[in-house]
């Protein structure tokens, strides 16, 4: 599975960073590491509703560094698992 | 408020605005007659001799639009028909002259080139240098260097003349820094301009459902735009069916990032995002080459950085830059940059598809750090290598800023002969750095306060975000290939 955090503009200012720090930490409490490549994208294009990330094709929005652990336990753990 | 500072800049513009709005109109049969009546409908001269040179000028630079001559390698061209053919008198003593007693530029002269008849000097141009001290020495201002401007602005001393009076510029010596193009009162040496190879990219898009067309900005263009805000002119690049602006200052972070890295195994080098500089050195100072930077330019890493992430993509570079456009076509770039344009194309762009960007909504920039946005200065990197250098381990860099060839020149004199106090050496052929640079739309000094402006509006004050997201697209790329 891929996730591609976005960087762009809209999405850094929101913080991007942090959200990719807090799945960095998520992948690796829950030791998936190898079944997930995270990695960093240009402007998805969703850049009025927060920050956004693709997990395969689908988009997940409103990320911030507070919810991004509980998200990825609700939506992207159970579909590695 | 004036878009360009001279009357050349505006007929450059002139043309590319209506080769562009030609193209998008499908009807570029007639563009050599139908553009130049447009532009100088006549019957007037108001130029040249008459209207028909006035032409037969535009049709010139209408060719230079669509990307000039493609057996000549060089990115500046001569256009033989606007080259006034200046006169390179050296120096020449004017009717000023009053005949004095004192005679300052006979005593001043280390040549004895001046003999004086009637009180009046006369000068010897087999003994005479043009030192140019009698012409400082005179005290009525009668003593006159003429000089062509191109020869003049030229530091390489690339351009010479021709039988026929007419410049020449030598390739082995220029190093496309476009001094000339800018300097040049007749508008008679230009940049070749890629313009139609951008809108081609952006046509074969489809409106971004085949690939996406990315823009790289350089941070030069802060202070570019003085009638819109710099989210308003990003909105703009948008509308022109780019899919997303990207700082190319977040490559001059990863830059900085490399560099620290590398100084701590050479001890003593120079900076390699100025291509002209880079030339500068490998073709006058081959000894040197060794402290060449062996980064990529900020250009160059953050188109990378994009095709990392999204590798059908391609990118185009805006900035105010001749030697970009030769930088980009070379192989050590590796194709990482598929087009470059110049601010100057950029408004013509933007003019011929009628967007107006005063009146639009700004969106957001923001990806690189305080200390990438301004490498845009002299002595930006300087600043940033000393402060980055310092938070990876690195307390032993002693940056000196060079900006215009001559301060270059100076400096790397000093490093050849093992006199250089300084281990680290930016190095940036433009006078001030890239925001005086040859296809600025504005040139002058107050720009660095613009430039100052928006590195301090970065969210990231340091290159630890961008540096993280380089090694994330590193780590990304090689998943992407082992798998």
């Amino acid at each position: 599975m891929i996730i591609s955090v976005c960087v762009g503009s809209s999405c850094h200012l929101k913080g991007s960073y942090d959200v990719i720090e807090g799945f960095k930490k998520a992948i690796e409490d829950n030791c998936v590491g190898d079944k997930i490549t995270l990695q960093a994208s240009f402007c998805l294009g969703h850049c009025a509703e927060g920050v956004t990330a693709k997990v395969d094709d689908e988009f997940i929005t409103g990320l911030n560094g507070d919810n991004v652990g509980q998200i990825f336990k609700e939506r992207i753990l159970p579909s590695v698992l | 408020m004036n878009k360009f500072d001279t009357k050349i800049q505006e007929l450059k513009y002139e043309v590319l605005k209506e080769l562009i709005r030609s193209v998008y109109e499908g009807d570029t049969e007639d563009i050599y007659t139908e553009i130049p009546k447009k532009i100088v409908p006549g019957p007037k001269a108001t130029m040249r001799c008459c209207i028909y040179k006035e032409r037969a000028i535009l049709q010139e630079r209408i060719r230079m639009a669509k990307g000039g001559n493609k057996k000549d390698p060089n990115v500046i061209e001569v256009i033989d028909e606007a080259c006034d053919e200046c006169p390179i008198g050296g120096i020449y003593v004017t009717p000023a002259c009053r005949g004095c007693l004192n005679h300052m530029c006979y005593h001043v002269c280390p040549r004895n080139a001046i003999t004086v008849v009637n009180n009046k000097p006369i000068i010897d141009k087999d003994k005479c240098v043009e030192c140019g001290r009698c012409v400082q020495a005179c005290p009525y201002n009668a003593i006159i260097h003429q000089q062509r401007p191109c020869m003049m602005s030229c530091k390489v001393k690339a351009i010479s003349m021709n039988e026929d009076k007419k410049a020449r510029i030598d390739f082995s010596k220029c190093i496309m820094c476009g001094a000339c193009v800018y300097q040049c009162p007749f508008g008679a040496i230009q940049d070749k301009s890629y313009i139609l190879d951008c809108i081609d990219l952006l046509k074969k898009s489809e409106g971004g459902t085949k690939y996406k067309v990315h823009a790289v900005i350089a941070p030069a263009i802060v202070s570019q735009f003085k009638y819109a805000a710099i989210e308003q002119v990003i909105t703009g690049i948008k509308m022109l069916g780019f899919h997303q602006v990207t700082e190319a200052a977040l490559g001059a972070d990863i830059v900085l990032y490399h560099e620290a890295e590398e100084f701590k195994e050479k001890g003593v080098m120079t900076t390699s995002c100025c291509p002209s500089f880079v030339m500068f050195v490998e073709k006058n100072f081959p000894e040197l080459r060794q402290y060449i930077s062996s980064s990529n330019s900020p250009m160059v890493e953050a188109a990378k950085l994009i095709k990392r992430t999204d590798p059908t993509a391609k990118v185009v570079f805006i900035g105010p830059c001749t030697s970009k456009k030769m930088e980009f076509r070379m192989p050590k770039t590796e194709g990482a940059v598929d087009c470059v344009i110049s601010f100057e194309e950029l408004q013509a762009f933007l003019d011929a598809r009628d967007v107006d960007v005063a009146s639009l909504d700004g969106t957001p920039l923001d990806n690189a750090s305080y200390y990438g946005r301004i490498f845009a200065k002299s002595c930006g990197i300087a600043q940033g290598i000393k402060a980055v250098g310092e938070s990876m381990g690195v307390t032993d860099i002693n940056p000196i800023a060079m900006s215009g060839i001559d301060q270059c020149r100076v400096n790397l004199l000093k490093l050849k002969m093992g006199k250089a106090a300084e281990n680290f050496f930016e190095g940036m052929a433009c006078d001030g750095g890239c925001i005086n640079g040859a296809l600025c739309l504005h040139h002058g000094m107050k720009n660095m306060i613009d430039v100052d402006k928006y590195g301090q509006s970065a969210k990231e004050k340091n290159i630890e975000g961008s540096v993280k997201l380089y090694k994330m697209s590193l780590q990304a790329e090689e998943d992407r290939n082992s798998h």
